[in-house]
This record gives structure tokens, C-alpha cells and sequence, in this order.
């Protein structure tokens, strides 16, 4: 009960100064606002003042590509080594899957070797689904991969299918290894960490934009911006992973004598092995989201289809393909699920076993694959799948597209307007009019009483990094986007989530919505939006609210269902009705942990806003985008950087809020 | 009640140190120290190797083991007992030197342990030392014969051997049919039981337990230790064994070791502390024990030349419990034996029944 007191009255001594305190800012503020109108600095960032950051940034680039060394060998060369290394697997897994190989034969004729029968594939995947999952999912997958086939999709697929087959095992054991080393030393670890969070909260194009500068155009750039932007939360799960073995696991492997290596590979990875799997999951779920976005700088498959549609406007093109990514995420995203499950929980098996007991799986998978590409000698339609049979929607997403428009367009219109005018407008004017340093001041003043001075200070330099390298309107547009999104996101989420906390039966439902619009790469919720909405600010804000706001209604679930029970009870016992257990009780204590689904949300869809710039905004995204075609890294690591900024302030923020508010409930 | 003052003596820890030569001692340490913080061998020092409790807490160190003797010797159980956070799993890791004592010296087998190298030192675990872990500390990956063969896997010894070696040992623990399981589909006994058939997979010399049986159910907890005294009738190993649970250490042990706060109390066999307990700590821990299965014969024996009439004879190392109702049903007292045959005085009904109902207990009784 005393938890419940604590929630609704604070003593007055400590809130009359933070009012006191906020009423001053506010004067500020306003004080700042109207002399802004007499000096210009003050309203907006004197163009003469900007640091020429993205200048400098470009020049090093530069430099790095043209003229650095290593003594041995150029950075050039560098580069160029490792863009070969990686081509090798990606030319064989496109060999196998995709394109096949040709063999000359003397000077005119060539042979070619053909690539793997879909139906192969088809069947080797199901085969596998079957053996670490369920009948269920093996049906799932088997599905899934039928569509690519049937709906024309196969040769995009694999395309994509080859990328993520080779990003990921690079991205699992380079994260596994800088996981290590942060594990062994805590130095590199504290070295790392910031590195990880910048990282994480760069927006996607922030990352093209290098590596296109520095590998070029191609697929291989494309799977190594992937693979880099893939990497951190293996580095991060495996630094946690390994710290969460038990110390007396470790103390075991002492005492039978381990050395370091057979401690590493016997006893700390095996005994990690299940969060471990967490990170490969979550690899493989940002490589697929990533290699679309690639497709910018030349991934191909079904990146490109979506991203050419996109530009034509061909929403039926799109949307085909975009359910494509969406099929071959679910089945891969539910396949390591199954595997990562299955290993966490071995069960001993009856009798002694043979090889061919033993590897099933494998075997069943190379025999499927091998029966059916000899088989396809004989009949072409396991080759690849007969043209005559693929179910062309195109025409079909055409005619909805039409009919939206002739039919739905005034409403859809009506409703766009009204809120463009009435809200979005005049928020943006809002926060593009308030003076910078005014802005600051509000931050650094929320840091401070949040998180102490140190918060405070951060949070004010890292806006005044913003206006300083000349991006504070730009990132007003962002944060308006944003915030207005956010702000939906939580309308939306925060009954869903309220619903699903009071019932099973929703509890279900809502988290396969949830887990479902989380395994969509980001890519695909352009597509319906802009065809019901064309391009534009109110586009952008729909995708991102849609993206957004799935941890929105997780973290409400989980925050409502973790209010320890006893304090239900007690409510319960005082006499609470319904509806003032939930907002007397539930969600006050939940608080903490909702705040931390908003900052989830805040973060979902700053990654988004970036994406969105493709449906043509007008912010820091766009500017990202920009450098990207022009190749611009100064631009675009700034653009990205600041972007990235915003992110940190907000996290920084709420992440701080709820801690306090956390040890102050008690709920630690 | 009649040796009362040469068990005193024999209790007090500094007595017992010197009375027992550390040469027949298996793994002793002298004036052991442990100071968990930064810098504290710099602050042992500083305070001539003997900080007191005020100045360790003034300077921000915890002492978690502070100024430790003991002696294990061979083939003894060996109990270190004391409440939660009193420094027991501290000082049995400076044993095997799985932390790094702050000051003192430690010997194995009469070698310098803290001068071995980490070379060495893996050798001394790899075949020397076995331990148990509260939590059983399996690796989950591994089934019941991967688990047990795994420090034999460590060692490089072939499959075949290392697996026959397991199986003895599975077995020797009462697992036998269960070596493909893994550890998430046995119970706790059971997963303890791997723990116990691990540790004991290489022979070591000798054997820690850091409360192998504190996490278990109290009727799987009393099975255990059954279990643990029959292998021990088999093995006759060197047993540094860890508990909270007092009534345990006295089941279990030969002689036990009291912690309090980092110190050790006092050390002594059970009968010992219970007859002499050191302090009013010790005491406030025997006050409840059923003394009867505690004290032997001998320490009720009333001395005499010439015992008179008997109703028959018993041994002076039984417990009384064991003897108390021949002697409580019979007229005559008994005579009492040392273990050459030798009659050294009798026992009296009188001072059984005073073992096995206490003065105090009986005077409320009467009231
Ligand atoms: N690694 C450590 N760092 C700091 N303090 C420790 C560490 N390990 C143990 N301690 C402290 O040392 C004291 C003794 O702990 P421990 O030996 O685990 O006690 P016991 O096993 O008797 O419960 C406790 O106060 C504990 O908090
Ligand atoms: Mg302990």
C-alpha cells in the first residue's frame, strides 16, 4: 500500500520548486521566442555559423580512399580484399540458388549448369521446417515458399535468399567474436558500447551511404552495409549472454581444469547457447530488413523490385513483391525460432542411435535436393517453375488501386486534409518557429531534473550539435513526424495493449499483430500506403504510426501484467472498482514500463521516419536519402549522425525517467 | 560430564591447531585472510597483516574471511558451518584457490599451494580436487554421461575410456539408465547426484561440497546425505563439506568447523561442541541438537576401578542414543569398554536419562 500512497501525493516541499523551476523555463522560452522575432539568430541558425562539418567528413573520406595506407597495402586494396572475400560465397549460393553456372567450351558453345529445382528447395525447406518444428510449421513454410513460386516471385527470392545466406553467418560470427572480446575485456567493452548505441540508432541509409562510397555500387556493397548494420545486437547478446552464465558454471570449469580456450568453446558457449540464439534471430531479422533497403545500392532481388515499383508508382508490382519479402520473412524468422527452441531443450533419445539417425535432417535435405535436381534433367518444370503457371496479381492490385481511387479517394482526401491542416501544419510551424537555443534550454533543463546535471548537459550538447552543423530545421520536420506519429502510435497501442493485459483470449491475438508487423521489413509498409494516400507528410506519418506501434502495445501488456499481484489483491480488498484498479493502481505502477514502450516506439520510428523519405519529406531523411544518390558522405553521415542525436536525447530521457520512476515504486 | 575440562581445552581452536602436527594434514592454511575490495593486500599491510573487524568496515572492505587455521586431514569429513554470508563458500574457494586469498599461507599435501603457477595449479585441479556446487552447475547442453565424462574430456582422455569411467561412477551414484538424459529432465536430487558422480569421475584427493544438498527438498535432502555417508564408507576421501544446517554438520562430520563473520569460532568434533561450545554463538546453535546422538557413551562414563555388578557391557564410542534403551530398561548399570576391551567405568542409568532429557526440560516438566 505504501507504493500505491507514494503514486498520488508527493510531498509539496519537493514539487513547489520543480514547478517553480518549470514556470522559469517556460519565461525563457517565450522570452527567447518573442526576441526572436528582433534577432534573426535566434529564431533560426545563422547560415554563416555552420561548422562545415560535412566538409571535413567528405575530405577524410577522401583522403581514406585515395591515399591511406596501411604500409603493406592501401586502404583501397583493403577494401577491395575484402569485397572479394565476401563475393566468393555470395557467387555460390547465387550459383546454386538463383542463376546457375556457365562452363565455356572452347571459343563459341558453353554449357550451363543449371541451379537448384525449386521444388528442391521448396521441399528441403519444409523437410527442415518439419524436423526442427512442427507439422504446423513445416505447412507454414512449405506455403510461404509456394507463393514465391506460384506468384513469380522465385528468382527475386533466392536473389535475396543467396544475400541473407551469406550475411548472416559473417554477421553472426563477427558479432559472436566482438562479443567475446568485450566479455573478456571490460575495456573494450566500455569502448564499444557507445560505439554499438550510435550504431543502433543511426538510421539504415546513414550506413549505405559509406559503404557506397568506399565499395561502390553492387551486391556486395549491399551485403556488407547489411551485415554491418546487422552485427550489433550480436555483439551486445553475446556480451550478455556470456556474462549470464552462473558463476559457479564458470567456477565448475575452473575447477575441472579448463584452459582459456576449452572454458570458451566447452563451457561459456554451450551453456549461452539459448540467449545466444535471441541474437542470431534478431541478425537474421535485421539482415532481410536491411538487404531490401540495400537494394538502394545495388542488392537486387526483391529490394529492387519493390524499390523500381515504388518509383514507378507500379503499386501492383510493389505490393506483389513486398508480400514476397514479407513471406520469406515470417518463414525464416519462425525457422530460427524453431531451431533456437529446439536446441534450448534436449531431450535424451531412447536408444542408441546410428549416423543416419543422427543426421536426418541433413541427410533428408541433401536427398530431396539431389533427387529432384537429377529428376529435373528429365522434366523442365522442376527446373524452374513453368511460366504458363505463375498467377500473375499484378493486374489484379492494379484494378484495387483504381477502385481506391475512384471510389475511396474523396473520403481518404477529406480525411488527409483535415488533419494536415488542423494538426500536422500547425504542429510543424509550431516547432519549426521555436527558437533553437530556447529548445535547449527546455532539454537541458528536463536532463537535469531528470537525470541530474550530467543528463542535462548531454542532452543540450548533443541539439546544439544539431544546429551547429546547420541541420536544426530539417530536424524539427524530423521530430514533428515523429512526435505526431509517436503520439498516434500510443492511441493506437495503449488500448490494444490495456485490452490484451485483461484477457487471454486478446493477450493472444494482439501479440501475433504485434510479432507480425515486427517481422515486416520497414520497406514493405510504404507500398499500401501510398497507395491509399499517395506521397507526402500525412504518407510518411500513417507508415510510421503503422510501424511504430507494435512495442507500443507490448511493452503495455507486459507493463500492466507485471503489476505484482499482491497489490491487486490489496486494491481489490480496499474496495477499487474496475476502472480504478486500472488507472488507480495498474497503470501508474506500469507507468515505468509503458514509458519504456514509448521510447521503443520513439526509436521504431525514428528508423522509419528515415525511410519514409522515399515518400517524399522534407527532413533529415530526405537529406540522408539525398547524399545517398549523390554519393555524399559528408552529407549523409551528419544527416545521420543528428538523426541518430535525436534518437540518444529521447532515449536518454524517458530511459532515465523510468529508472527513477522504477526505484521509486520499488519495483526493481 | 567427567572430561569436562580437557574437552574445554581440546575445543579451543588455537589448542587444537597446536596439538594436531600439520604434517598429517591434507590442506591446512595459517592466518588466512580474505578482503573483498580494491587494494586490499596494500591495506593488509598497512595494518601489519591483523586489521580489526572497525577498521576493515571503516576502510570499505568486507571481510570475508579473516585470520583463518584449519587443518583437514586425511580421510576426514571435514564441516564448515555458519549462517548465510558468514564467509563459508569464501574460505572453500581460498582452498582451491578459486579466489585468490589476500594473505596467509595455504598448504596442499605439505606443498606451498599459493606458490604454484597457474600451470601447476590446473594440474592440482584437474586430478587433485573435486567439487560440488549448491546449484549443481551442470552444463545443459550435455547429457548425464557428457556431463560426468566432461573433466575427463578436459584432461584429453579417448572417448571410450573417459565414457567406462563415467558409467562406474553413474552408477556408484544410483544412476544407472539414466546417463542419456539431460540435466532439465532430472529432478533436483538427481541433478545433484550428476553434480556428486562429476566431481568424483577423477579421483580427487579432495573433495569440496559448497552446500550440495541446500537446495534440495528436506526429505531429498535427508536422502542425500544417507547417500553421502554410504560413499563415504566406500571412498574414505578427503571431505571439505559445507552447510548452514546444523543438524547436517552434525550428521555428516567428524569434525566442524564454526564461522561467524569471517571467523572461525571454533572447531571440534560434534560431541565437542556441544559439551564445550566456545562461545555463546556456538552454544545458542547446540542448545537445541538431540544430544543423545551427539555424546558417546564415554562422556557419561563414571570412572571407576571397580564397577560392581553389571547388567552387561557397552562400548565406550557408542552413542548413547544407540545404547539408551538397553540401559534405561535394566536395574543394574553397565560396563563401559575402550576399544582394546579394556573396562574403564560404568554407566548409570541416571546420567543417560539426564542425556536424553535435560535438566532444564525436566524442571519445567516438574513445575
Ligand atoms: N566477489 C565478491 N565481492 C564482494 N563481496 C563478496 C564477494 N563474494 C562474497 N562476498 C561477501 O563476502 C561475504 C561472505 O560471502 P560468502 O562466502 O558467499 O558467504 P556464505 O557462503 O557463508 O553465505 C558476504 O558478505 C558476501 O557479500
Ligand atoms: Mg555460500
Amino acid at each position: 500500500m505504501t507504493a500505491l500512497t507514494g503514486v498520488e501525493t508527493r510531498p509539496a516541499v519537493v514539487r513547489r520548486p520543480t514547478v517553480l523551476l518549470w514556470a522559469l523555463t517556460l519565461a525563457v522560452l517565450l522570452a527567447l521566442w518573442f526576441a526572436g522575432a528582433r534577432m534573426e539568430w535566434l529564431a533560426h541558425y545563422p547560415d554563416e555559423w555552420v561548422l562545415p562539418l560535412r566538409d571535413w567528413v567528405s575530405e577524410a573520406m577522401e583522403w581514406l580512399v585515395k591515399e591511406a595506407t596501411f604500409g603493406l597495402f592501401t586502404f583501397k586494396e583493403f577494401t577491395r580484399g575484402i569485397a572479394w572475400l565476401l563475393n566468393v560465397p555470395l557467387q555460390a549460393c547465387l550459383v546454386l540458388l538463383a542463376h546457375g553456372l556457365e562452363v565455356p567450351l572452347g571459343e563459341e558453345s558453353s554449357i550451363l549448369i543449371p541451379p537448384l529445382s525449386w521444388l528442391g528447395v521448396l521441399g528441403g525447406v519444409t523437410w527442415l521446417a518439419w524436423r526442427v518444428g512442427s507439422r504446423g510449421l513445416a505447412i507454414l513454410v512449405g506455403t510461404c515458399f509456394a507463393y514465391l513460386a506460384v506468384f513469380g516471385q522465385w528468382n527475386s527470392a533466392m536473389v535475396t535468399l543467396s544475400s541473407i545466406l551469406v550475411a548472416v553467418p559473417v554477421g553472426i560470427v563477427c558479432g559472436g567474436l566482438l562479443g567475446i572480446l568485450g566479455y573478456r575485456s571490460h575495456a573494450f567493452e566500455r569502448a564499444i558500447t557507445p560505439v554499438l548505441d550510435l550504431m543502433q540508432t543511426v538510421p539504415v541509409f546513414a550506413y549505405l551511404v559509406p559503404v557506397l562510397f568506399l565499395f561502390g555500387f553492387g551486391p556486395v556493397s549491399a551485403m556488407i552495409a547489411t551485415i554491418i548494420y546487422a552485427m550489433p545486437p550480436m555483439v551486445r547478446m553475446t556480451m550478455l549472454a556470456l556474462r549470464g552464465v552462473s558463476a559457479e558454471v564458470l567456477e565448475f570449469g575452473r575447477m575441472a581444469g579448463c584452459s582459456e580456450r576449452q572454458m570458451l568453446w566447452k563451457v561459456l558457449l554451450p551453456s549461452a547457447r539459448h540467449s545466444l540464439m535471441v541474437g542470431v534471430n534478431q541478425v537474421i531479422m535485421l539482415s532481410l530488413n536491411m538487404v531490401i533497403i540495400a537494394s538502394m545500392i545495388g542488392a537486387g532481388g526483391l529490394g529492387h523490385d519493390v524499390l523500381t515499383s515504388l518509383r514507378r508508382l507500379a503499386i501492383g508490382d510493389g505490393l506483389e513483391a513486398g508480400v514476397a519479402i514479407t513471406v520469406l520473412a515470417i518463414s525464416l524468422d519462425r525457422l530460427s525460432q524453431a531451431v533456437a527452441n529446439r536446441g534450448a531443450t534436449p531431450v535424451h533419445l531412447q536408444t542408441e542411435q546410428g549416423f543416419a539417425d543422427r543426421h536426418t535432417t541433413l541427410l533428408g535435405i541433401a536427398g530431396i535436393l539431389l533427387g529432384t535436381y537429377v529428376l529435373a534433367f528429365f522434366i523442365p518444370a522442376l527446373r524452374s517453375y513453368p511460366d504458363q503457371l505463375v498467377i500473375d496479381t499484378g493486374p489484379l492490385f492494379e484494378n484495387l488501386v483504381a477502385w481506391v481511387n475512384v471510389h475511396l479517394y474523396i473520403y481518404l482526401d477529406a480525411v488527409k486534409s483535415w488533419l494536415l491542416i488542423n494538426l500536422l501544419i500547425p504542429f510543424k510551424r509550431l516547432l519549426i518557429d521555436a527558437p533553437w537555443p530556447g529548445v535547449a534550454v527546455v532539454l537541458a533543463m528536463a536532463g537535469w531534473r531528470i537525470g541530474g546535471w550530467r543528463l542535462g548537459a548531454l542532452v543540450a550538447s548533443l541539439a546544439i550539435f544539431i544546429a551547429v552543423t546547420g541541420n536544426w530545421e530539417k530536424a524539427m520536420v524530423s521530430a514533428y513526424l515523429c512526435g505526431i506519429s509517436v503520439v498516434l502510435a500510443m492511441a493506437i497501442g495503449l488500448p490494444i495493449g490495456i485490452l490484451a493485459a485483461g484477457s487471454e483470449r486478446f493477450h493472444r491475438i494482439a501479440q501475433n499483430i504485434a510479432d507480425t508487423l515486427q517481422t515486416l521489413p520497414s520497406f514493405v509498409y510504404l507500398i499500401p500506403v501510398v497507395m491509399l494516400f499517395q506521397v507526402g507528410d500525412f504518407s510518411a506519418m500513417v507508415a510510421i504510426t503503422a510501424y511504430a506501434v507494435a512495442p507500443a502495445i507490448r511493452y503495455t501488456d507486459h507493463g500492466l501484467r507485471g503489476v505484482p499481484g499482491e497489490v491487486i489483491e490489496a486494491a481489490k480488498m480496499s474496495g477499487c472498482r474496475r476502472g480504478q484498479l486500472l488507472w488507480k493502481v495498474k497503470v501508474p505502477l506500469a507507468m515505468p514500463e509503458i514509458m519504456l514502450g514509448v521510447n521503443q516506439t520513439i526509436m521504431m520510428a525514428l528508423s522509419m521516419l528515415v525511410i519514409t523519405a522515399l515518400v517524399g519529406t522534407r527532413d533529415l531523411g530526405q537529406e540522408v536519402y539525398i547524399a545517398l544518390t549523390r554519393a555524399d558522405t559528408g552529407l549523409g553521415l551528419v544527416a545521420g549522425v543528428c538523426v541518430a542525436f535525436l534518437a540518444i536525447i529521447a532515449d536518454r530521457l524517458i530511459g532515465a525517467w523510468a529508472a527513477r520512476r522504477k526505484r521509486e515504486l520499488g519495483l526493481d | 560430564m567427567v572430561e569436562e575440562s580437557g574437552a574445554k581445552e581440546a575445543s579451543r581452536p588455537d589448542i587444537v591447531m597446536q596439538s594436531r602436527q600439520s604434517a598429517d594434514a591434507k590442506l591446512s592454511c595459517r592466518g588466512l585472510w580474505k578482503l573483498f575490495g580494491d587494494d586490499a593486500e596494500r591495506f593488509l599491510a598497512r595494518c601489519d597483516g591483523h586489521p580489526s573487524a572497525e577498521q576493515i568496515a571503516g576502510a570499505g572492505y568486507i571481510g570475508a574471511v579473516r585470520d583463518a587455521n584449519l587443518d583437514v586431514h586425511d580421510g576426514e569429513v571435514f564441516v564448515i558451518m555458519g549462517l548465510s554470508g558468514s564467509g563459508k563458500s569464501t574460505i572453500v574457494r581460498c582452498l582451491s584457490r578459486l579466489v585468490e586469498p589476500t594473505g596467509g599461507e595455504l598448504l596442499f599435501e605439505g606443498e606451498d599451494l599459493l606458490a604454484a603457477d597457474e600451470k601447476q595449479l590446473t594440474e592440482i585441479r584437474r586430478h587433485k580436487m573435486g567439487m560440488v556446487f549448491q546449484h549443481f552447475a551442470l552444463l545443459p547442453h550435455l547429457s548425464v554421461l557428457g556431463n560426468v565424462a566432461f573433466p575427463l574430456e578436459i584432461q584429453g582422455v579417448d572417448r571410450a575410456t573417459r565414457e567406462r569411467r563415467a558409467m562406474e561412477v553413474i552408477e556408484l551414484v544410483g544412476l544407472e539408465g539414466r546417463e542419456t538424459y539431460f540435466p532439465r529432465e532430472l529432478s533436483g536430487g538427481q541433478q545433484q547426484r550428476v553434480g556428486i558422480a562429476r566431481s568424483l569421475a577423477v579421483e580427487p584427493d579432495v573433495w569440496f561440497l559448497d552446500e550440495p544438498f541446500s537446495a534440495l527438498d528436506p526429505l531429498i535432502r535427508r536422502e542425500m546425505q544417507d547417500e553421502f555417508l554410504r560413499l563415504q564408507r566406500v571412498l574414505h576421501k578427503t571431505i571439505v563439506f559445507i552447510t548452514h544446517d546444523f543438524d547436517e554438520a552434525i550428521r555428516l562430520a567428524d569434525r566442524i568447523a564454526i564461522m561467524k563473520a569471517g571467523e572461525i569460532v571454533q572447531i571440534g568434533s560434534p560431541e565437542e561442541l556441544v559439551t564445550n561450545p566456545a562461545t555463546q554463538y556456538v552454544a545458542e546453535f547446540t542448545r537445541d541438537v538431540d544430544r543423545s546422538k551427539v555424546l558417546s557413551v564415554r562422556s557419561v562414563t563414571t570412572q571407576a576401578e571397580d564397577i560392581g555388578e553389571v547388567a552387561g557391557e557397552v562400548k565406550a564410542d557408542e552413542r548413547i542414543g544407540e545404547v539408551a534403551h538397553r540401559v534405561v530398561n535394566a536395574d543394574r548399570p553397565f560396563a563401559v569398554m575402550d576399544e582394546t576391551g579394556r573396562v574403564i567405568g560404568r554407566l548409570e542409568k541416571n546420567a543417560v536419562l539426564d542425556v536424553l532429557a535435560p535438566h532444564g526440560s525436566r524442571d519445567v516438566a516438574a513445575q
